[in-house]
């Protein structure tokens, strides 16, 4: 029996494990260390969330036991409870919607593209695992510079000149975000002699240093999470790359940056950002929805409409700011909302992508306008991309329901209906370009299909989205686990 | 002025000069190598800040010394990374630039 807080680093240590060997096997065995490096993961993220949902309490494991601040301790709070568990499901989902994609045929002779499908993909889930349980500024640099490595050569994986392009743009995005962040971590260091969260956290005043620190590293942050107008490398870069790597970009590395910002200004940092800099985050979040979902409005082609929808979806987390900053019944609505907000687009994008690659391999190609019949020809995905449609717009039963009806009475109940109104309108345009899609798709006669579906693969579609669905079922009030490990003051009026 | 200060000033130069080289070159070769005058100001900056913090007579602070070669390795690599991105870009357009190339119709 392990003990718990060993359980953080073999969360870090499995997927990291899974890139070397598969790099070492290669070809043919790394599909089967990338399932078994699942299957483990998938344990481990549960053992952690367990432990977290008994105790109460969040883990805590200082590595080769050097206390910091000289040492790297890591941390697994309520939220990055729930950030393992959802990275778990979704690359689950994944590797065996890519199993078909990216096999090694028998007899064939192996091909490059597979293998490095299959160790950036253990690589995009250490670094994301990095990401939730790091505990100190430096130690998230390094995780999300991980990320970001591996999750580049997964947007060049075709090698297509425009999937090419997308990958540099998108690198050179996020080489920018990293090197503020790493700026303002020197900044940080030099005013308070640490980096690590909770002894920042007891430190920090809000002078010039800190405040300066505060937006560089939320500026180039926000350029990783693509938050509007940042956003322009995300659309190409998500849109070119096979749907199952688009499906791990979309849900779970753009909210790795997000999380970053979220331990920054709440866990690092509290109180140094007055309420104007919250507001301005929220309200490009709040251009994010408007005109994320308009673009999405206008694309030909669907993967560009999920990729834009995903830059719409993104602005919904930074009403998080204004709203879950203050200590108070409102906050720990909001706080939940915003989380669950995380959750249900990560599993909901996932599913939607998922589907458009099925339409778009049966199909042979992914223009809405070709859609005619498709719900006769491929029903099973289309009822799933019309579940994570659901989500995205906010119609009960539905995990988007849930974030967006506790996002909406947050802003309500803290005087700040500005958000409502935003919320209100992205719901109604999200729903305009679902039924842009599924319109088409369940009128007109029966359409060619290229290719057949096995029903597995539609299968795995469908559950990812009936999770979207069931995550409807979390009731409407702060949850318990995701406040294990929060700062007091966002429990104070209990 | 003390030698902490000149060479904060210095990072602080190099970090503004690779900021503005990156937001008006449009070419990515240049952009990268905006990129890495800005990883250099900051790494300079780590360096002052391992001297000034320098106490109980060593003869600096040796954290930000380690931060700094574990950035620099980053660094290195996605440097490595991004021109080996721009060299199969211009292998494949023939054009070293962020143009977006007409995507093919369908897939």
């Amino acid at each position: 029996m392990i003990a718990a807080p060993a359980l953080l680093v073999l969360a870090i240590m499995a997927p990291a494990t899974g890139v070397v060997l598969a790099f070492a096997f290669g070809g043919r065995a790394a599909e089967w260390i990338a399932i078994a490096t699942t299957v483990a993961g998938a344990a481990i993220a549960a053992g952690i969330a367990a432990t977290l949902w008994s105790t109460g309490l969040p883990l805590r494991y200082v590595i080769g036991d050097w206390a910091p601040p000289l040492g790297i301790a890591l941390r697994a709070d309520g939220l990055s409870a729930i950030m393992l568990l959802t990275s778990a499901v979704v690359m689950g989902a994944v590797v065996l919607f890519a199993r078909e994609t990216f096999a090694q045929r028998p007899g064939a002779p192996e091909t490059r593209t597979p293998l490095i499908f299959w160790t950036m993909l253990m690589g995009v889930w250490a670094g994301l695992n990095a990401v939730w349980l790091a505990g100190d500024l430096f130690t998230l640099y390094v995780a999300l510079e991980l990320l970001t490595f591996s999750a580049v050569p997964l947007v060049s994986l075709e090698g297509k000149p425009e999937t090419l392009v997308a990958a540099l743009r998108y690198m050179l995005f996020a080489l920018v975000g990293s090197v503020l962040y790493l700026l303002g971590c020197a900044l940080l260091y030099g005013g308070y002699g640490t980096l690590d969260l909770e002894l920042l956290a007891h430190a920090v005043r809000a002078e010039p240093v800190t405040v300066l620190a505060a937006a560089l590293m939320t500026a180039g942050l926000a350029a990783k999470t693509a938050l509007f107008p940042l956003h322009l490398w995300l659309p190409p870069a998500h849109a070119g790359a096979p749907a199952a790597a688009s499906a791990l970009l979309s849900a779970l590395v753009v909210k790795g940056s997000f999380i970053l910002i979220v331990r920054l200004w709440f866990d690092a940092l509290p109180g140094v950002a007055g309420a104007g800099a919250a507001t301005l985050l929220a309200a490009m979040g709040a251009a994010a929805i408007i005109c994320g979902s308009i673009v999405a409005l206008r694309q030909a082609r669907l993967k560009l409409m999920i990729a834009y929808s995903t830059v719409a979806q993104i602005g919904y987390l930074f009403f998080l700011f204004p709203l879950a900053g203050a200590a108070g019944h409102w906050s720990r609505i909001a706080w939940t909302g915003g989380m669950m907000q995380l959750v249900a687009h990560a599993v909901a994008k996932a599913a939607m992508f998922l589907a458009a690659g099925l339409i778009g391999e049966a199909l042979g190609h992914d223009r809405i306008a070709g859609f005619a019949g498709l719900g006769r020809a491929l029903p099973v995905v289309m009822l799933a991309f019309g579940l994570a449609g659901m989500s995205l717009m906010g119609l009960p039963p539905s995990g988007g329901f849930v974030a967006k009806a506790m996002l909406l009475t947050a802003s309500v109940g803290e005087g700040q209906w500005w958000w409502a109104v935003v919320i209100l309108i992205g719901g109604l345009l999200a729903a305009g370009y679902t039924f842009r899609v599924l319109a088409p798709a369940l009128a007109g006669g029966p359409v060619p299909l290229v290719a057949p579906i096995p029903r597995s693969r539609q299968a795995i579609v469908l559950g990812l989205a009936v999770c979207a669905l069931l995550l409807g079922l979390v009731p409407l009030r702060p949850s318990q686990l995701l406040e294990v490990g929060r700062p007091v003051a966002m429990a104070v009026s209990r | 002025m003390t030698p902490a200060t000149l060479y904060g000033l210095c990072s602080a130069v190099l970090v503004g000069a690779g900021l503005y080289g990156m937001l008006v070159n449009p070419q990515p070769l240049r952009k990268i190598l905006s990129l890495n005058l800005l990883g250099s100001g900051t790494f300079l900056l780590f360096g002052v800040i391992a001297r000034r913090g320098a106490a109980a007579g060593l003869g600096g602070d040796p954290v930000p010394q380690a931060m700094v070669i574990t950035g620099i390795v980053v660094a290195f690599s996605a440097t490595a990374l991004a021109v080996a991105l721009l060299l199969r870009v211009f292998q494949e357009t023939g054009r070293p630039t962020l143009d977006q190339p007409a995507p093919k119709d369908g897939g």
